[in-house]
């Protein structure tokens, strides 16, 4: 009888436990389902490699006389948008980070290391909306003056605030990393001759390097789903350019900016999901990848 | 060079700080009582956030009250119930993939689910629902991390008097834990609290003239306000000062919540029992 109970709790708690992966099935389903409709209505082709994105656009058409809807659904403005401007967060961020993990795992004294990881933290939690009004009102003129540029929303506004807000995903990870690495190996470097950075950087970091990768692709997933500073502060221009002073505009803040004025079960509307599926696809691979080095390397430690 | 990560530190921690002090002072200066107090009025150009603070809370406590019953469940399973093994490693996978979801792709979900297939409307209960899956994988982290701190010797001491798996786990295991999975479950409200993208189709309105709370009902929001106030409405200049205001009232908030939670788990592991 006891036995029978704990064997159905244990059921029970299985199943609670297996709805993460439900609710996971669910948000794919749900895009799919959403989505797939898009595939009938306009030409998936032309939707990968179209390079204008105009929702709303209408043509003459000469033979009626009338002006028809010809929206233009192309992905690569925005998704050319989104890669860029994480990149470039990236570049911004990554040495910023990894400087900070190295000075918190080797260099700051313990009292330090426990004042500055919490802020980090603090960091972490403040909300993207305040970060997109940061970038709105005190970035924005920053660089409108700096470069003389007629609005300061573009993409290197964007990359500033996003870089802020990848910092301590990727700084916390890769501090892990680096202490992670056992210190007998530092001591064989000391104890060969090396000086402290040299064993820092020939010895540690190359140990440490599966974690500091895994570290970036995970802060690449957070950055390339960042909404509402993108929304906010990347400018909104759709034309696929290379000058990070132009306004762009990601997928994210596509689907966000457009959502509200699509028509419920229109080909725009199926756009956006197709927009939003693209976009799980990519972090939800990038997170898997992450997890597979990760887990890759600490096989190989072991 | 370690010299220049000493000196990465110093420069992100003075733009961190630049930026809270520029907030600081722009917003003080807007609010007062009344603004906490009020309703906004004129267009949004005077009176106060008080529908939005209101809404924020029933947003954050909503999406808790879904998630951490079921986070706990599930995080009592994975830790106190289940074996290494299959099963095991694809829920961890789900979990994480689950909290790397984009926010906005959890507000579209909740838009055709919730809003459209269930029929819920733009309302708090599809507000909270879908904010309660963004934060259902901090719940199970943190409750997990919680269980696995709780010394095997616990567990053996009340097998060992007779106790099944279950009692074991709920009177002896669960309270043991609780200050650590309170600790999470503050983290989450944080989290859940300045959220903007999943209530954006969900939950949020711009402008509400009565203050109205109901399951059913439309919610503001702080975030949602400062978004709006940004970017929407005919009085940019008078909305921009309310924005620092708001902006100013959000980060305050969110800032306390998660300083809470941060200083609980540094004092509990100071003065650990056992």
């Amino acid at each position: 009888m006891k036995r029978n109970r704990e064997s159905f709790v244990k059921t029970i708690l299985a199943v609670f436990a297996v709805l993460s992966l439900v609710f996971l099935a669910g948000i794919l389903i749900t895009l799919l389902s959403q989505s797939l409709p898009f595939l009938g209505e306009y030409n998936f082709g032309e939707f990968l490699t179209g390079d204008q994105w105009y929702p709303t656009q209408e043509e003459f058409n000469e033979e009626t006389g009338e002006w028809e809807e010809a929206p233009r659904f192309g992905l690569l403005p925005l998704l050319w948008a989104s890669v860029y401007v994480t990149l470039m967060a990236l570049i911004i961020a990554i040495p910023m980070s990894l400087g900070s993990a190295i000075f918190l795992a080797e260099i700051a004294p313990p009292w330090l290391r426990d004042v500055v990881k919490p802020i980090i933290e603090l960091l972490a939690g403040i909300p993207s909306v305040v970060f997109g009004f940061v970038g709105m009102v005190l970035i924005g003129p920053f660089l409108k003056d700096l470069f003389d540029i007629p609005i300061g929303l573009c993409g290197l506004n964007a990359a500033i605030i996003l870089a802020f807000m990848a910092y301590p995903t990727i700084t916390s990870l890769a501090e892990d990393a680096i202490t992670a690495v056992p210190n007998d190996i530092r001591e064989a470097s000391l104890a060969i001759g090396a000086n402290r950075w040299e064993t820092m950087s020939r010895v540690v970091l190359p140990a440490a390097r599966s974690g500091i990768y895994s570290s970036i692709i995970l802060g690449f997933g957070r950055v390339v789903g960042e909404t509402m500073t993108v929304l906010m502060v990347a400018g909104g221009g759709t034309a696929i350019t290379l000058n990070p002073l132009k306004p762009i505009r990601p997928m994210t803040a596509t689907i966000a900016l457009e959502m509200g004025e699509a028509v419920q079960g229109g080909v725009h509307y199926h756009a956006l999901f197709m927009l939003a599926l693209v976009l799980l696809v990519i972090t939800l691979g990038f997170n898997l990848l992450a997890e597979r080095i990760k887990r890759r390397s600490s096989l190989r430690a072991r | 060079m370690f010299g220049l990560c000493g000196l990465s530190v110093v420069v992100v921690f003075g733009m961190l700080l630049l930026i809270i002090v520029f907030i600081v002072i722009e917003g003080a200066g807007v609010i007062s009582w009344d603004f906490l107090t009020e309703m906004p009025r004129d267009g949004m150009t005077a009176g106060g956030i008080m529908p939005a603070l209101v809404g924020t809370l029933l947003l954050a406590v909503g999406a808790i009250i879904f998630a951490l019953p079921l986070g706990v469940l599930a995080a009592i399973y994975l830790n106190e119930y289940s074996r290494e093994g299959k099963l095991r490693r694809w829920i961890r996978m789900g979990i994480n993939s689950l909290a790397g979801v984009p926010s906005v792709v959890f507000g579209l979900f909740g838009l055709a689910l919730f809003v459209n297939l269930l029929d819920f409307g733009m309302s708090l209960l599809a507000g909270s629902l879908t904010l309660g899956l963004l934060v259902l994988p901090i719940i199970i982290r943190a409750t997990e991390e919680a269980l696995k701190t709780i010394p095997m010797s616990f567990r053996e001491a009340s097998l060992a008097m007779g106790a099944t798996r279950w009692q074991t786990t709920i009177k002896v295991v669960l309270p043991a834990a609780l200050g650590q999975i309170l600790t999470g479950v503050i983290l989450a409200i944080g989290r859940a609290a300045g959220e903007t993208a999943p209530i954006l189709f969900t939950a949020a309105v711009f402008y509400m003239r009565v203050l109205r709370v109901g399951l059913m009902e439309q919610v503001m929001a702080l975030p949602y306000h400062i978004y709006a106030l940004m970017t929407e409405g005919i009085h940019p200049e008078e909305q921009e000062a309310m924005a620092y205001g708001t902006a100013l009232v959000l980060m305050v908030l969110v800032l306390l919540i998660n300083g809470v939670a941060i200083w609980m788990r540094i004092r509990s592991r100071k003065i650990k029992k056992w």
